[in-house]
């Protein structure tokens, strides 16, 4: 069992990850600030007879202090979030050379629509409706183009770090690079129904002439 | 003041009913009520503690026989093995019952109800028979949504956030009429909770006894004051929004349905602008309550007063302007999320005064660890860890990845458990000899204590490390996942903590209901505290005051200089102290 975060196997892992690491450590001095003093003051002031607490009603230079560091830790996170947030999902983010897939998602299944050689969805060269099976080729960006049929449903990739809801009535767009060569799991993050638990599909990252080579003979129905 | 003593209240104890429907049942006396909401409310957490027993068990065992799982239908769990749609009718109702029949009714039904008067120096409620209608009408919504488990198709399942279109079409969700109920129960706890929360803003602006400032008045009561105010607001859009999914699922409109030209993401929007304030309902008083009995068991002054209030404020207000990052992950444009994010950030700033406000109280005190005192503390230590996951899915890149993982499951659970629950059971603890006339047994609260702070934190923290490792939330077996089988015996440990941690409630329970009758009868104030409902008998008699208390100070004067005891209640009067204007603190 692993006791942090998983493989990272996109170029967005790492940031995700190392964000997770820095509000970790942050998180983790107020934490051992407050239950230290917390236990620290249950001992040292714990109840003894004849004695009388310390009448005071606060002290607002130490008020201050504690109201500002925890606005500057937490604006400046904010900005840090917003910095790589707008990296990963902000609308013009998508790379232009991004190689499109589309995810239709539908009570309990993903069927993948491949771009043909054109690297367009929606041209005669597709691959239509590959069900639960996602290949990607690594290193290079690839475009989930996400649709839903029924309710909402959302892509999970654990490993690429990579999470988006499909809407139904609404096209949703989620682009990612794989690094890491291998085989992952795509779950449905969102309950969907009463077969929400084992909607799931097989990644493969691969390399560009191990995608092409499966695209071609996907193109010609053979999909394992 | 003979102006008060005259108010036609005067003497109400004298005019008590008698007869048992009057006087137990169909009551006009907020203690009464606050503790018909105090069995209907046990009631439900127990419930819902029966609901997450049977989850824990299909995570932790996945597809075998439930113990004592046979007496369940086969609809549910054939020979004791829980079938996926009986799972996430488990996952919907155990949010549900928590949420709206347990957590929420103990803080504001219970509290609200039998603290405001008692603490403010009111003869009652502003507005007796409308309390009367909230208590029957959350009776009336709790009924529907207990009778929506035994109907043939089976409970609502779409998560207690019922998220449409999954909510809306009957078709897809495989659930008609308890989908139906759910909605129906919603609006008559929302009416409830709209009744309520009148009640309590209009009594607490103008039956404050004479001396009752504003400044005067315990963070409780402050806590109490503007969750109301929160309620006021929320629950009609919930209630709107729960009839338009009514009307989605029966007569055809199509308000979240796409087809039709509906959106889903409205739903969100409406359940979430209800959702979030609803989170600080759900905390508020349980904070106002913790300051209160920590003032007591530090014996000290809350540490900055007035920022305490403040923050509360602060939290209310800021509590509208967070919904969306509830839907980072929705599709909703990602410009929005930013702006979400920053003010969830700075909804953070508040949450930390308090809890340093809460340290700087016990700084120096001289802590006395009754049961109130030790829940109490706990309640900070949680709530704090509850408060810092929140940073991790506040940061909108981190909350990608764990977002509807069990990361958030940990999160909210050290709120509403360790936060919410701990400061219940502490108020609870605290109140009672007020409540019943007695008090509960100290040595048990203790066992009762430590064993579920320890339990409790077994079964919730690895829960972050489940998030972290990606397990998604409400799914029925995580088994089926290669990336998830290493994490089995980690499932199977909290599962085997829960049923612990379930059991050991028992102690609560019987400690409870014991002392009711055998525990040793309460001296008028057990605490030695500074507040006004210490003034009266236990339990206080109809109508409460037979001439309204004069208040001279704010309720945290402990180890003042003045006296020679550590306390120093709010209407004893000392040499120095002047008669407080008539207008002070409205009229009675």
């Amino acid at each position: 069992m692993d006791w942090w975060l998983p493989v990272q196997a996109s170029t967005i892992a790492p940031q995700i990850d190392g964000m997770f690491t820095a509000i970790l450590i942050i998180t983790g001095l107020a934490f051992v600030i407050v239950e230290g003093g917390l236990v620290w003051f249950a001992i040292k002031y714990r109840a003894r007879p004849g004695r009388k607490a310390h009448y005071t009603h606060g002290n607002v230079k130490a008020e201050y202090v504690w109201t500002a560091v925890p606005a500057v830790v937490c604006v400046g996170l904010g900005l840090v979030s917003n910095h790589y947030w707008t990296q990963i999902k902000g609308r013009d983010s998508v790379p232009a050379d991004a190689y499109p897939i589309k995810v239709h998602a539908k009570q309990f299944e993903w069927l993948f629509t491949y771009a043909g050689p054109d690297n367009q969805l929606g041209t005669d060269d597709d691959v239509p409706e590959v069900r639960n099976k996602l290949h990607v080729p690594v290193g290079r960006p690839v475009v989930l183009e996400e649709e839903s049929e029924d309710v909402i449903h959302s892509v999970f990739v654990p490993a690429f770090r990579l999470k988006q809801d499909a809407v139904p009535g609404m096209q949703i767009r989620a682009w990612f690079i794989a690094t890491r060569p291998g085989e992952y799991e795509l779950a449905c993050a969102e309950l969907c129904g009463m077969g929400h638990y084992k909607m799931r599909a097989r990644v493969v990252a691969e390399s560009k002439a191990e995608f092409d080579a499966w695209l071609a003979k996907a193109a010609q129905g053979d999909i394992e | 003041m003979t102006s008060v003593a005259a108010t036609p209240h005067a003497g109400l104890a004298a005019h008590a009913p008698t007869s048992f429907w009057r006087k137990y049942i169909f009551s006009t006396d907020h203690k009464i009520i606050g503790i018909q909401f105090l069995f209907l409310s046990l009631f439900f957490l127990l419930l819902g503690g029966v609901l997450a027993m049977q989850m824990r068990w299909q995570l932790g065992f996945p597809g075998q026989a439930m113990p004592g799982g046979g007496i369940l239908p086969e609809t549910m769990a054939p020979g004791g093995v829980i079938l996926p749609e009986y799972y996430i009718q488990l996952v919907t109702m155990h949010g549900t019952f928590m949420v709206f029949f347990a957590i929420m009714p103990l803080l504001v039904g219970v509290f609200a109800n039998f603290l405001i008067p008692l603490k403010l120096g009111a003869h009652d409620m502003a507005f007796p028979r409308i309390n009367m209608a909230s208590f029957w009408f959350a009776f009336l919504a709790g009924s529907v949504m207990l009778a929506s488990l035994f109907v043939p198709e089976g409970a609502a399942r779409a998560g207690w956030t019922m998220y449409a279109p999954l909510s809306a079409r009957p078709d897809l969700s495989g659930a008609g009429l308890g989908m139906q109920l759910w909605c129906v129960s919603i609006v008559l706890l929302g009416l409830s909770s709209i009744l309520g929360s009148l009640n309590y803003i209009t009594t607490i602006i103008n039956n404050r006894a004479p001396g009752m400032s504003w400044f005067r008045m315990p963070l409780s009561v402050w806590s109490l004051f503007i969750t109301a105010i929160l309620g006021l607001l929320a629950l009609p859009v919930l209630s709107g929004a729960a009839i338009m999914l009514l009307f989605d699922q029966t007569i055809g409109t199509h308000f979240f349905n796409p087809p039709a030209g509906g959106q889903p993401l409205l739903w969100q929007h409406l359940f979430w602008f209800f959702g979030h304030p609803e989170v600080y309902i759900l905390i508020l008083p349980a904070m106002g309550m913790a300051s209160d009995i920590i003032a007591n068991g530090s014996r000290k002054p809350v540490f900055g007063y007035h920022s305490m209030v403040f923050a509360i404020v602060a939290i209310g207000f800021l509590g509208w302007l967070v919904w969306g990052h509830h839907m980072f992950m929705s599709g909703m444009n990602p410009t929005l999320g930013s702006s979400f994010m920053i003010s969830t950030m700075v909804i953070a700033v508040p949450s930390a005064i308090k809890t340093f406000n809460w340290m700087g109280t016990m700084w120096r005190g001289n802590l006395r660890f009754h049961v109130p005192m030790l829940n109490a503390v706990a309640f900070v230590a949680m709530f704090v860890i509850g408060g810092l996951s929140g940073i991790f899915m506040a940061a909108t890149p981190v909350d990608i990845h764990i977002h509807d993982t069990y990361f958030i499951v940990a999160h909210l659970h050290y709120v509403l458990f360790g936060g919410s629950l701990f400061a219940l059971f502490g108020a609870i603890t605290y109140w009672y000899p007020k409540m019943f006339g007695r008090l509960m047994n100290e040595r048990w609260g203790k066992i009762h204590f430590w064993l579920t702070f320890v339990l409790y934190n077994l079964v919730f923290f690895p829960m972050h490390t489940l998030g972290m490792g990606g397990h998604m939330r409400r799914i029925y077996d995580p088994t089926i996942y290669d990336f998830l089988k290493p994490y089995q015996p980690m499932n199977q440990f909290i599962s085997i903590c829960a049923f612990i941690l379930f059991a050991v409630q028992a102690i609560f329970a019987l400690n409870f209901v014991i002392s009711l009758f055998r525990g040793p009868r309460a001296p008028q104030n057990p605490w030695q505290d500074n507040g006004l409902e210490w003034t009266l008998p236990n339990p206080a008699p109809h109508g409460n005051w037979e001439r309204v208390p004069t208040v001279y100070r704010g309720p945290y004067e402990f180890s003042s200089p003045l006296v020679e005891e550590d306390y120093l209640p709010q209407t004893r009067k000392l040499p120095a102290d002047r008669e407080p204007a008539v207008l002070a603190g409205g009229a009675p």
